[in-house]
């Protein structure tokens, strides 16, 4: 039996592959704490323009993440995590990324304003060129604090989410803003020193491979340190009750437990990098925790 | 084209449109939907 190889580039691209380019697995927690925001706005919203807003939130994620592929392709390309990706791998034309990134943009952010307001729409288009412009093509291959100030794309959600409810921004999603802000940096240098070879190969400035990774692992501790502030904020300034305050407290010292070991530990085989693994897949947890904490917490006291 | 690739690119064509059209679907419910919501809502 002959096999028939064919060159996959003059081929349309297969519809997985654009759900691909949206990066699914990353929208999970964009859409969990987009909800948690929402939930936890006063007043109420009809269940289907609840949904529609989250379903929004999602698409400019995704749109974002579509975009940020079109973008990458070259890098993506010289990166094992990346590599299989639609685009280094040839599956699909950048252009098709692009026009499916630029074309889901506008419609999430439309569809949000006319579902809901257009403080929320506004603020979801901001999120996304944010994420795009200021992180992917400015600060991401220049600065290693990229990911600090680039965090600011990922904490949008809650504040979209609340905004769709209530057409206002108050001190409680701001705060919630500030929570992931400063949550992303220790998140991704966990991360980020188990896959520091790849990283530089790429030539991204990640902080391991600019600064070293005992630089990395001190900046780890100290933005824990601000982190666990901003978690504790929330419920300092009585914007929410008890049951967030404990599940807060008790998540964050657990998350400085982690955070100290990997500051400690002096290990540069990623196959032994135990702690940064513990801590990287903690963080995803606590994130979610602490995000439905403050929805119980105000569904009860609030 | 050889036959094989044709009928790979045909059955591409036919997997995205049935998507295309599912997602068209799912799309005029949920216009349906907030449309009710809305006149609800006033």
């Amino acid at each position: 039996m002959t096999t028939v190889t064919i060159d996959t580039r003059t081929l349309p691209a297969h519809w997985r592959d654009f759900l691909a380019l949206t990066k699914p697995r990353v929208m999970t927690l964009v859409v969990f704490t987009g909800l948690c925001g929402l939930l936890a706005a006063p007043g109420g919203i009809h269940p289907i323009l609840g949904f529609t807003a989250i379903l929004c939130i999602a698409l400019g994620a995704g749109a974002a993440g579509a975009l940020n592929q079109w973008y990458e392709a070259e890098i993506d390309a010289k990166m094992k995590r990346t590599a299989g990706r639609p685009l280094p791998a040839g599956r699909m034309d950048r252009q098709s990324a692009l026009h499916f990134g630029v074309g889901l943009s506008f419609f999430s952010v439309i569809l949000l304003g006319l579902a809901t307001n257009w403080l929320a729409a506004m603020i979801l288009a901001i999120s996304i060129l944010f994420y795009v412009i200021v992180y992917t093509m400015w600060l991401k291959p220049r600065t290693a604090q990229n990911i600090v100030i680039g965090g600011a794309a990922g904490a949008f959600p809650p504040v979209i989410g609340w905004a769709a409810v209530t057409g206002d921004v108050s001190a409680l999603p701001v705060a919630l803003f500030a929570l992931i802000f400063f949550w992303t940096p220790p998140h991704f240098w966990a991360l980020a020193l188990f896959v520091k070879t790849d990283y530089a190969k790429a030539g991204i400035p990640m902080l391991p491979v600019i600064a070293g990774e005992i630089a990395t692992r001190r900046q780890i501790w100290l933005y824990t340190a601000i982190m666990a502030a901003a978690a504790m904020a929330p419920v300092l300034l009585r914007l929410t009750g008890p049951i967030y305050g404990t599940t807060a407290f008790l998540g964050t010292a657990l998350f400085a437990v982690f955070a100290f070991q990997v500051s400690v530990h002096r290990e540069s085989d990623p196959e032994r990098m135990k702690p940064e693994r513990r801590l990287f897949k903690y963080s995803i947890l606590y994130l979610f925790l602490l995000f439905g904490a403050v929805v119980v917490d105000r569904w009860v006291f609030a | 084209m050889t036959p094989e690739e044709q009928k790979e690119v045909r059955a591409r064509q036919r997997s995205r449109s049935i998507v295309v059209g599912l997602l068209l679907g799912a799309l005029v419910i949920l216009f349906y939907g907030i449309s009710i919501a809305k006149i609800a809502g006033h």
